[in-house]
């Protein structure tokens, strides 16, 4: 019989990520819900997760890639910057949802108990389904523009997406934690993420910095995009040192992320 | 397993009482006072740590012990910030203790408020699912209960319709219906009896009953209905300033609960600290005689009013003030809502949001009055059961215009008698 015993402190991550495990289901049932009512009572649905991306992307080709000439290494600039900003999409908006995803669930928060960290995971699970929608855009482009893929993109794919969905948790449970406390990461997320959209090579490559371009390596989103393109577009070399060091910072955040969630999350329901 | 399936061991909760000038938490303001002066920040940090400062600590719960056996339903009463929901909290790992221990053997389902993880955009089929899930329940348990589920909430053919079009007795029903399903070693009540009409809440009794004799779970129920804690639990706790004022059997708790409630005469008057919650919230509460003096001892015979002061947060959403009447036995003799049909109807979909006040006056007279004895009188804002609160009416019979027989009422109908003659 399991044997539940409360006690003003504890930390034990082992059990905790038994316990998570026991939730999984829970976990697809939040998924399941946010799906559902993510379109409901519009009109066309899901195709607001392709909507948003290709828009962007007409509009930043005129102006940046047409208008300006913002190099784009030698590839059509469309399908460049599509490339870019099909994964900041999934990081940006993953991030501001996580961060919201505790006290947007108040109600559930103080009402009944299940493992935290379901809410945000859940948060970034869902925002993996607009990726793939989206993606379909790309797989046009591709053809559109005879691109052929690198055979090593298939194993580097799932790495991509497991950077930037950790990346995106990481940062996303420090931000959730302290936005339980402090309201005022609503306000300076919008704000943050717009400023990092620029430190990070989507609408340019990260060559135009020059000797400074290393600068941007500390974005782990540099190292993901970066080969992504070098996959996709069969541009060889892939920068592998630099793919280690987007994975190197992304496990450090993720470790900071988990760490501060677990240590404040009893007392979310007395903060809220 | 003859170990007690929940022991209590010195449980305690404490909460910091925020300074006024301290109650809008901004990082710029923390990060403000740390630039300051941080030195200071620093030295105030280092001594909150060694030496916690007693007087900014309030405690809503110290050196409670208890244990419950396998099987048992343990009632829990006592006045609004007694701790009740506090413990519950605690106990269903809401909130953790600031000391103390507490062991649960068995599985945990806890019912704190009907309609847990409801979703308005989903339809009633979703919302049993999804709700059935965050409560505990596996997918698999769900889809084989859920013909009982949907037969017990009697919602029938609106299965497949949005649960914002429902109305909310038919959402209780379906709440309360999912959690009446669950199947937990230790069930954890909160409150949750004082909605929907009064045949569901028979029903939601019988049900509560039926799990804990048949299937030997263990209940906590807490409530401010007392006819409900005498009807289900042989035993109770009675909390009071967050401790355990006293535990023992249902009759002899709830007697001594009703005694000294009834002995606290101030009572005439409640009134709320100010509330920053975004929900609706009562500020002022009050009892006077058919004089306009304010007190709670009514003459038989008389009408006496009730004065309820609340706050309405959102415009144009519902908001109002259920007021139910109950003899010290636990008999319910009244509800009213200052919403009824016959009075404001239109408060309740075209209210602004301000302060309110609504009087409700009890028409009694020399031919119908409430009968000598004390009446607990408790009133709900909206839905909300953390908003509930009571006060206890007193009506004497000081001037004798009655003659005194058992009962709740006192009839001054007149008889009138016929001489039939001899047959």
């Amino acid at each position: 019989m399991q044997t539940t015993v409360i006690r003003p402190r504890y930390t034990v991550l082992l059990r905790d990520l038994r316990e998570l495990w026991e939730y999984h289901e829970l976990l697809y049932f939040f998924i399941w819900k946010e799906l559902k009512i993510r379109y409901k009572q519009t009109a066309i649905g899901v195709v607001w997760a392709i909507f948003q991306p290709f828009v962007t992307m007409v509009v930043f080709s005129v102006f940046f890639g047409a208008l300006v000439g913002v190099p784009s290494d030698g590839v059509p600039y469309p399908i460049f910057v599509y490339a870019g900003l099909l994964y900041w999409q999934f990081f940006s908006s993953s991030l501001s949802q996580v961060s919201n995803s505790l006290v947007g669930n108040q109600a559930l928060l103080t009402k009944v108990y299940f493992p935290r960290l379901l809410l945000p995971i859940s948060a970034v699970a869902i925002n993996l389904v607009d990726f793939f929608v989206a993606s379909i855009i790309l797989i046009g482009m591709m053809v559109y523009y005879r691109f052929i893929p690198l055979a090593v993109g298939i194993l580097t794919f799932p790495l991509l997406l497991l950077l930037t969905f950790s990346f995106a948790v990481g940062t996303g449970l420090l931000l959730a934690a302290v936005n339980v406390k402090y309201r005022d990461v609503k306000y300076v997320l919008p704000f943050f993420i717009q400023i990092l959209m620029f430190l990070t090579p989507v609408i340019y490559p990260p060559s135009i910095l020059g000797k400074y371009s290393w600068l941007l390596a500390l974005n782990p989103l540099t190292g993901i995009i970066k080969v992504a393109r070098s996959t996709l577009f069969g541009t060889p070399p892939i920068n592998w040192m630099l793919l280690l060091f987007s994975g190197i910072v992304t496990l450090a955040m993720l470790l900071i992320g988990v760490w501060y969630f677990k240590k404040t999350e009893r007392t979310f329901a007395d903060l809220i | 397993m003859s170990k007690a399936a929940i022991e209590v061991k010195n449980i305690g909760k404490t909460y910091m009482v925020v300074h006024t000038f301290e109650q809008y938490q901004t990082l710029r303001d923390s990060l403000g006072r740390i630039l300051r002066n941080p030195f200071r920040a620093l030295w105030k940090y280092m001594r909150h740590a060694v030496i916690p400062n007693e007087e900014e600590h309030f405690w809503a719960l110290r050196d409670v012990s208890f244990s419950v056996e396998r099987g048992e339903i343990l009632g829990i009463i006592g006045a609004n910030g007694a701790g009740k929901s506090t413990l519950l909290k605690i106990l269903n790992r809401i909130t953790p203790p600031s000391e103390g221990e507490a062991i649960l053997r068995g599985s945990v389902s806890s019912l704190l408020e009907v309609g847990t993880g409801f979703h308005p955009e989903l339809t009633g089929r979703e919302n049993v699912f999804f709700s059935g899930a965050i409560m505990g329940m596996r997918r698999q348990e769900i889809i084989r209960k859920f013909d009982d589920i949907v037969a017990f909430a009697d919602i029938g053919r609106f299965l497949d319709t949005p649960v914002k079009r429902y109305s909310s007795g038919m959402q209780v029903r379906l709440a309360f219906s999912v959690a009446a399903h669950m199947e937990p070693d230790i069930l954890l009540v909160d409150e949750v009896l004082a909605v929907g009409d009064a045949s569901f809440q028979r029903r939601c009794l019988e049900k509560i009953r039926e799990v804990s004799t048949h299937n030997k779970r263990t209940i906590l129920f807490v409530s401010h209905n007392l006819a409900a804690v005498s009807a289900l639990c042989n035993r109770c706790m009675y909390l009071k300033g967050g401790r355990v004022h006293m535990i023992g059997s249902t009759a002899e708790v709830v007697a001594a609960y009703l005694d000294n409630q009834s002995n606290n005469h101030s009572s005439a008057t409640l009134s709320f600290p100010r509330h920053t919650s975004s929900k609706p919230s009562f500020r002022l509460i009050e009892v006077s005689n058919n004089a306009g003096v304010v007190t709670n001892e009514i003459d038989a015979g008389h009408p006496f009013s009730i004065t309820v002061e609340y706050e309405a947060t959102t415009t144009n959403a519902p908001c109002w003030v259920a007021m139910t009447c109950a003899h010290e036995d636990g008999t319910t003799i009244y509800t009213s809502a200052d919403v009824d049909k016959y009075s404001n109807s239109e408060l309740l979909t075209q209210r602004k949001a301000g302060i309110y006040r609504s009087t409700f006056t009890f028409p009694a007279s020399f031919s119908l009055s409430l009968n000598e004895g004390s009446y607990q009188i408790r009133f709900r804002l909206t839905h909300d059961p953390t908003t509930d609160t009571a006060l206890t009416i007193h009506i004497k019979n000081d001037a004798r215009r009655f003659n005194i027989y058992p009962g709740v009422l006192l009839v001054g109908g007149s008889w009138s008698t016929q001489y039939l003659g001899v047959e």
